[in-house]
């Protein structure tokens, strides 16, 4: 398959009045049309700020980033941010009523993704009738909403209990693949990143460089929930563990 | 309603006994205050020529009625009190929205801003009389001056410290910022927006009361001043007791429109 997208050598350095801290040293990897690629490393070591300039919110101090074409991005922040004021359905067009794009097809679009995962009965409720997984989907139906190729979702399940967490993980791969979507995601959980990823780009700690980059092989590889039964999936979990090399 | 369980029953029977009990003790506060005082004027325990009298504070109210004087003075005072809450509101508005939206501009006159707001304003008085002249417009201008920087202050402590989740959510999904003004600013700060306007009101009372204190013809800040210029305690204190009547209506009614609100939200 083609790389969609090529990240070569971006560094990145925050300025304060009290000095500058680099955040990422020189981090290249690419991606590849409808893969799902994990981003772990060490907190603190700069995952988050790959995904924040990718999404354009922040500038990059250094290194090319390349679409290979024309490729929209939606970014599914760590909190989900919805609005309280704002139905679900409202929340979930938002980004389309921004970019002017609220027509009828569109509209139906949204509901349609409404309806297929599981929150029919929630679209014109507010956000605060929702139960932590529900509010996460939500926020997933409103990034989608714009038809975005590339999603980046940066811990994008980590304010949720484990129980839901693992659940949710679940429905947004489904929701993923389903939708043919690309992704990137953020996430300090080595469990979850083996069993959703198609590859993972283990960081270093800050000031980031690519330690090393894992292409999973599972047998039977099927959804999250499942794949962590698969025979592979501890030495994965050993391996990048090592490679992390956390220090309590 | 026969749904609820005899427990649910009990429970809102509990809620509307406590309620009346603090009714009650509520009217028992200034009903026996009434009294007492009532009672000290009777037995001159208490001297009436300089503490008036609850009997003395009505008549005065029903001769100031008969005068035709009483809605008169209370109608300048509400009117100055409204064109001042209404210049207050929309100005303060309109400048918290320009600090929000050009940081530096916020930085640069921060200085200021606390010094107008925490400058005694009733010091300005006699430069207001002398620039702005003896007349309403100077009262107005008191009232101004005392409610415009707090009501700023108000509005735009509110406007920056709005969830920044939701401004980095927008801004992910590509928005300007007029639209994260529209769109998350301006809704999620509706609950400020009305503690301004309750700030505001009552801030402008004050300014109005000032203001006529020092220059004017009519109002209920005349009148009190007129009563203790003739050495009138009656008509001061009914003056007095008047505002306050007032000003707890006022707040009353941007209570009222507060829980409206909240109500059209649910």
């Amino acid at each position: 398959m083609n790389n969609i997208l090529t990240i070569h050598d971006l560094g990145k350095l925050f300025h304060t009045q009290d000095g500058e801290i680099k955040a990422l040293e020189s981090v290249s990897f690419d991606v590849k049309e409808k893969e799902f690629i994990s981003i772990v490393g060490p907190s603190g070591c700069g995952k988050s700020t790959i995904l924040s300039i990718l999404a354009g919110l922040e500038e990059k101090s250094k290194g090319e980033i390349n679409f290979s074409k024309n490729y929209t991005i939606g970014y599914m922040l760590q909190n989900d941010s919805l609005f309280e004021w704002r139905t679900v359905l409202d929340n979930c067009l938002l980004g389309l009523e921004i970019n002017n794009n609220l027509t009828k097809e569109n509209k139906e679009y949204v509901i349609k993704l409404l309806k297929t995962y599981g929150l029919e009965d929630f679209i014109y409720e507010y956000p605060s009738r929702l139960s932590g997984g529900m509010r996460q989907r939500v926020a997933l139906i409103r990034t989608l909403a714009t038809k975005p190729d590339i999603l980046l979702l940066d811990e994008a399940m980590s304010a949720l209990d484990y129980q839901s967490r693992l659940a949710i993980s679940d429905d947004i791969y489904k929701i993923i693949k389903q939708e043919g979507k690309t992704a990137i995601m953020v996430t300090h959980d080595i469990a979850e990143a083996i069993s959703m990823s198609d590859r993972i780009v283990v960081l270093s700690k800050r000031p980031a460089i690519v330690k090393k980059i894992y292409n999973i092989n599972l047998t039977d590889k099927k959804t999250p929930i499942h794949n962590r039964k698969c025979k592979e999936f501890s030495k994965y979990y050993d391996e990048i563990w090592r490679d992390l090399d956390v220090h309590i | 309603m026969s749904t609820y369980s005899k427990e649910h029953i009990e429970y809102l029977k509990k809620q509307k006994k406590e309620k009346r009990l603090i009714c009650f003790f509520r009217l028992l506060i200034i009903i026996s205050f009434l009294i007492i005082w009532e009672l000290l004027s009777r037995f001159e325990i208490i001297n009436t020529f300089l503490s008036s009298s609850p009997t003395e504070v009505l008549e005065t109210t029903i001769q100031l009625i008969k005068d035709n004087t009483l809605f008169m003075h209370i109608g300048v005072t509400l009117y100055e009190v409204i064109i001042s809450f209404l210049i207050a509101t929309i100005l303060g508005f309109i400048i918290a929205t320009i600090l929000w939206s050009n940081k530096r501009i916020a930085k640069v006159i921060d200085p200021y801003l606390t010094i107008l707001n925490s400058l005694p304003k009733v010091a300005l008085g006699p430069l207001i009389i002398i620039w702005v002249g003896a007349s309403i417009n100077s009262i107005i201008f008191m009232a101004l001056l005392i409610s415009l920087f707090v009501t700023i202050i108000t509005i735009y402590q509110g406007f920056s410290s709005t969830n920044q989740s939701y401004v980095t959510l927008l801004k992910s999904l590509g928005a300007n910022k007029k639209q994260i003004f529209l769109k998350a600013i301006l809704p999620s700060n509706i609950p400020t927006l009305i503690s301004a306007l309750k700030i505001n009101i009552s801030m402008n009372l004050i300014g109005v009361i000032m203001g006529e204190l020092l220059v004017s013809k009519s109002g209920l800040g005349y009148l009190i001043m007129y009563g203790s210029q003739v050495f009138n305690i009656d008509l001061v204190i009914t003056g007095v007791v008047i505002l306050g009547i007032i000003s707890y209506f006022m707040y009353f009614i941007i209570d009222r429109v507060e829980v409206l609100m909240k109500k059209s939200k649910s």
